[in-house]
């Protein structure tokens, strides 16, 4: 029983531990500049990659909640954002340390890096507006829509935006994607397990925290319930 | 003259030896990456850990509420 239910947990911990092994000791492709610090690519851009991924479960379990009216599609939206909140602080952390010696500047103007920081302050404000609604229908609904809102200026401010203008990150500035001359196959076979195995990390975060709020939800319930009964 | 010969002639067989006595030498080989590796796996394998417990404390607690 226990396998079975839990061999996903650890499937991401393995494919993570795969990638920081080989990711720090495999033959890696020699650049200037960027030296060792290519190695980054294996732990910086997979935490991009899973935000992206938590940020998505998060808008189609809102969509999700507002056609069905779930609450516990509301909190499955809720916590999939926080979770993507922690990996995006995780992916700014360290690509302003990363950037730092390469580019020359934790924080260099770059359209990708501003288009990042404006998504998490947009994601930042849907906390702020949960946690300002009180009734629980509304907060539900409120949030999903702001949540739809948030997902589709994500996906342009980091997706759509950057490639327009010219950027320091690979793969912007009209070019079509970063894999198509500077990811070799050797890069891929870490880089993708590792991708792999953060969002089933993040999965497994954003579960313990789903039934956390779920069994906080049981519990003012059953106080509602004694509170009921003292009326009656 | 002759003692600080012997002497030498037994210190530089010491270091002779030592070169030949197996050691753990792998954790110090290629600029030590391995113990940079190992320290890295050490921090991700106990906050994995720590997720495990937490994981397991909410399912006590979740068996709790259904009673």
């Amino acid at each position: 029983m226990a396998i079975q239910k839990h061999w996903w947990k650890a499937v991401g911990v393995l494919l993570v531990i795969y990638s920081i092994y080989a990711g720090l000791m495999n033959d890696v492709p020699r650049l200037p500049i960027l030296n060792e610090t290519i190695r980054n690519l294996f732990f910086h851009v997979t935490m991009w990659f899973t935000m992206i991924m938590m940020m998505l479960v998060s808008f189609i379990t809102a969509i999700m909640h507002l056609s069905t009216g779930k609450t516990s599609l509301d909190k499955l939206s809720f916590v999939f954002a926080e979770a993507g909140m922690l990996f995006s602080i995780l992916g700014l952390l360290t690509g302003m340390l990363w950037a730092k010696y390469t580019w020359g500047d934790y924080f260099p103007p770059d359209p990708k890096l501003q288009g990042t920081v404006i998504t998490m302050l947009i994601y930042a404000a849907y906390f702020v507006l949960r946690g300002s609604l009180n009734k629980p229908d509304q907060k539900g609904r409120i949030s999903a829509i702001y949540n739809i809102f948030a997902f589709i200026l994500m996906i342009v401010f980091i997706g759509i935006l950057p490639r327009l203008t010219s950027s320091l990150h690979p793969g912007n500035g009209g070019n079509p994607g970063f894999n198509q001359y500077d990811m070799d196959s050797s890069l891929r076979a870490i880089f993708y397990p590792a991708v792999v195995g953060w969002i089933l990390i993040g999965i497994w975060i954003s579960n313990i925290r789903w039934r956390m709020e779920e069994l906080k939800e049981r519990k003012i319930e059953s106080e509602e319930e004694v509170l009921h009964e003292i009326h009656d | 003259m002759k003692y600080t010969i012997s002497l030498l002639a037994l210190l530089l067989s010491f270091a002779g030896m030592a070169q030949e006595v197996e050691m753990a030498d792998t954790m110090r080989a290629e600029g030590k990456i391995y113990v940079v590796v190992g320290v890295i796996l050490i921090i991700f394998i106990g906050l994995i850990v720590y997720l495990m417990r937490l994981d397991k404390k909410l399912s006590k607690m979740e068996n709790e509420g259904q009673k």
